[in-house]
């Protein structure tokens, strides 16, 4: 790790793609994101790379697709509508296995909404914004440092799984500045998938042609890709669901769940609620997809009441609920995106919920 | 040790980078710190705030609805801020702008003629580091010292500004610690 | 010894395509096959397949493809040339596909000067699903959506696709051609070999659109429908270069 340097998340998220070996950024303007695609207008022709604004965030998705099916390792950022846009993409790269990488910068919907911080985008990343069965691998930070890392740690999933990764984050991990550790390399990573010869579409120099598609008219062919995708899914599943815990040793009187900035409000919130006596403990997932659906099971049996606080009028408690399977009871605190609770707002809304359960 | 601050004022009155420099400063001395400044629809009102959070422990919740200091630069920033301060908080207020009484009288106020001290320094621009100065008087959130140096690194490459903005640091710096 | 006078282009697979008797996809794919080869691209050439009746034309091509979302391939190929320079893209269209449903990202490619090629195949229908209205019908043609004729009053009038990019002061090559009789044939292939020829010089975005005969959906014999081609299509698209990179540079 090199040294601290204060950075403002979007720029970060920018950074990050680049030292991770990404060279490949096509962008379509949309707040409370577009600092990445001004700082990377400046940083990619400084590293080589390609920097492009596309006509629209669906043109953008085919551009990711075509440059993550030539083996590049590609990036984007949008924020909620413009993630509407791309779904269709979605849909696409992932049925075709490409390892890209995108966020999205979560603002308040639904519809145009406005351009303040939220978690509503929850089911559409987790549950498939486009059509099929398929995953993104979707990661949540909580901080500025925590983007970058995952960033990294994304362009190394998509390669090892040959999968899509979305991170999300809501408006205020990119807008705020925190210190952060750049990650550095003995070695740069490589802007080139790694295997990519055996599948990307690059000329057919020396070797059997290569086809990216996701055209399966025989329903048979359809159904076995299918089953690929869900083995790989299982196998995500089995290796990479990741979470923090805080303060979940012994019994407990309540049990947050709760995810990015929203986490980080909690935690203040714990610590009026220690004071008042509540025996509170959090889980704060940090992979959305795959969900900690076990560890949540296990932390219920010792707790009297579970809550999921989300910047949403209420997603994430559907998850939640799904890993308590009724043993104790579930509720959800959340504000409706752009408004952010505070940690008293918080508190209260814990000591409701205890109070009628 | 939690420093919490919220800066408001108009745009163009400097309040977004009198708190990154504040940031730098606690990063340098090896605090966390989190900025956060107000984005949208806000932003379009021509009025501008950011919130500063220094403590030597991870920082939670970046939001701070009610900071143990508000630097205010104008009138709005001071009726809208004012009022959110913690009791026994600080409240830093710019009285070149702002001809409003601030009604508490369970936090500290500080008075600072931030516009006319940096008037008289050579240019008017420097107010945000006259107020700087004078919450790092009145909080030692960060050393004054680290604090000077970091505005010197920032002005590195625009030595007419360095020395007015030290000026500028010295000047709120002794008009605070002569009111504390 | 014998001489080898006809022989299937190395650019193109063994398959059999699917096409309808009397449409002209097939002499289309061909001639991309024979350009690629005789200007030595295969090894560096990469496809887009589109969504339409040439859905499944990577089967019929021995070259490097990527199989695209309806009208997106414009896009697609300019993830693909932007990233991979070297490469030699181009995109195959219908003209459901390419103006309709994509001419977003058409004019967007085109007007950024994307140095790809796209294959514009127009044959005023929607194929695949089954003889629909296209933005290139023609005034008062029956189609299943509009079982009594285009009505310009409230459908518009035929989209002139290359008329349109030509306005476009990007450096750009546009031509349209037909490959309905034997003659055409040979034009078609010399602006085909044209635009691929401005890609691997990498000076500009190239289109070539073919007029194309659909007698399934036509509802005619193939004799019928080059007549109908010949009689309806030509002289509302007419044939030609509409615009070179020397023009504007």
């Amino acid at each position: 790790m090199g040294k601290k340097v204060l950075m403002k998340g979007n720029e970060a998220i920018g950074e990050a793609a680049i030292l991770a070996g990404c060279r490949a950024y096509f962008c379509y303007p949309i707040t409370p994101q577009t600092e990445v695609a001004e700082y990377l207008a400046r940083r990619m022709p400084e590293v080589g790379g390609t920097f492009l604004q596309g006509e629209s965030e669906v043109a953008v998705s085919y551009m990711l697709f075509g440059a993550g099916g030539a083996g590049v390792k590609v990036f984007t950022s949008s924020s909620s509508p413009g993630i509407s846009l791309m779904a269709e993409g979605m849909s696409y790269i992932a049925t075709a296995e490409l390892p890209i990488v995108l966020i999205n910068v979560m603002r308040n919907g639904p519809g145009l909404g406005g351009i303040l911080p939220a978690q509503a985008d929850y089911f559409q990343a987790t549950k498939g914004a486009g059509h099929g069965d398929y995953h993104f691998i979707v990661l949540a930070p909580s901080s500025v440092q925590e983007a970058v890392d995952l960033i990294v740690k994304s362009f190394d999933m998509a390669e090892k799984y040959s999968n899509p990764v979305m991170l999300v984050a809501d408006g205020m991990i990119g807008q705020m500045m925190e210190p952060v550790e750049l990650p550095t390399f003995d070695e740069p990573p490589s802007p080139y998938v790694k295997g990519h010869e055996k599948w990307a579409t690059t000329g057919a120099k020396g070797r059997e042609r290569n086809l990216v598609k996701t055209l399966f008219l025989n329903p048979h062919e359809g159904q076995d890709h299918n089953v690929k995708l869900q083995t790989k899914y299982k196998e995500i599943e089995a290796n990479e669901i990741a979470f923090e815990e805080i303060d979940t040793d012994g019994d407990l009187d309540v049990l947050l769940v709760s995810f990015g900035t929203m986490a980080r409000v909690c935690k203040t919130a714990m610590e009026s609620l220690k004071a008042e006596g509540v025996k509170v403990g959090m889980l704060r997932p940090i992979s959305l997809w795959p969900f900690p659906l076990q560890r949540i099971r296990d932390l219920a049996d010792k707790t009297k009441l579970v809550v999921s606080v989300e910047l949403s009028m209420g997603q994430m408690v559907e998850d939640v609920e799904r890993a308590v399977q009724g043993k104790t009871p579930v509720g959800f605190f959340g504000r409706a995106g752009g408004i952010v609770p505070t940690p008293d707002e918080v508190k209260d809304g814990i000591l409701n919920l205890m109070k009628e359960s | 040790m939690q420093n919490e601050v919220v800066i408001a004022g108009f745009g163009g009155q400097g309040v977004l980078s009198a708190g990154q420099i504040l940031a730098y400063s606690a990063m340098a001395e090896g605090f966390n710190v989190v900025w956060l400044p107000s984005y949208g629809p806000e932003m379009r009102g021509g009025t501008a705030n950011c919130s500063v959070v220094v403590s030597d422990q991870p920082i939670a919740s970046p939001i701070i609805p009610h900071p143990g200091a508000a630097i205010v630069m104008n009138n709005p920033s001071l009726e809208r801020f004012g009022p959110a301060v913690k009791a026994g908080g600080i409240i830093i207020i710019n009285t070149s702008l702002i001809n409003i009484k601030c009604q508490r009288d369970d936090v500290t106020q500080i008075n600072i003629g931030a516009n006319q001290v940096a008037m008289d320094l050579g240019n008017g621009k420097a107010a945000n580091m006259v107020i700087l100065g004078a919450y790092v008087a009145a909080t030692k959130a960060v050393s004054f010292d680290v604090l000077k140096a970091t505005v010197r690194e920032k002005f590195a490459r625009k030595p007419q500004f360095e020395e007015l903005n030290m000026r500028a640091l010295d000047a709120g710096f002794e008009l605070a610690g002569k009111q504390m | 010894m014998a001489t080898t006078v006809f022989k299937r282009p190395e650019s193109m697979s063994t398959n059999i395509t699917h096409y309808c008797p009397g449409c002209t996809h097939g002499i289309v794919h061909r001639l991309v096959g024979e350009v690629l080869d005789e200007l030595g691209l295969r090894e560096r050439a990469i496809g887009i397949a589109p969504v339409g009746c040439s859905v499944l034309c990577y089967n019929y091509f021995n070259i490097d493809f990527q199989e695209s979302a309806h009208g997106r391939a414009p896009a697609m190929a300019t993830g693909i040339k932007r990233t991979r320079p070297d490469t030699i893209v181009f995109t195959y269209q219908g003209d459901g596909d390419l103006a309709s449903i994509g001419t977003n990202e058409l004019i967007h490619a085109a007007n950024r000067g994307e140095r790809i090629t796209t294959v514009f195949v127009n044959n005023a229908i929607y194929g695949m699903t089954g003889g629909q209205m296209a933005p290139t019908t023609m005034p008062g043609q029956v189609t299943t959506t509009c079982p009594m004729g285009r009505d310009v009053q409230t459908m518009g009038h035929p989209l002139r696709v290359s008329e349109m990019l030509a306005t476009l002061k990007t450096p750009s090559y546009i031509a349209r051609v037909a490959v309905h009789k034997p003659s055409y044939v040979i034009e078609a292939k010399r602006a085909l070999k044209k635009a691929f020829q401005y890609q691997v010089e990498g000076r500009c975005y190239s289109l070539v659109e073919f007029l194309s005969t659909c007698p399934t959906n036509w509802a005619m014999t193939p004799s019928q429908s080059t007549k109908w081609l010949e009689d309806t299509m030509l002289p509302y698209y007419p044939l030609g270069e509409f615009k070179t990179p020397d023009e504007e540079e």
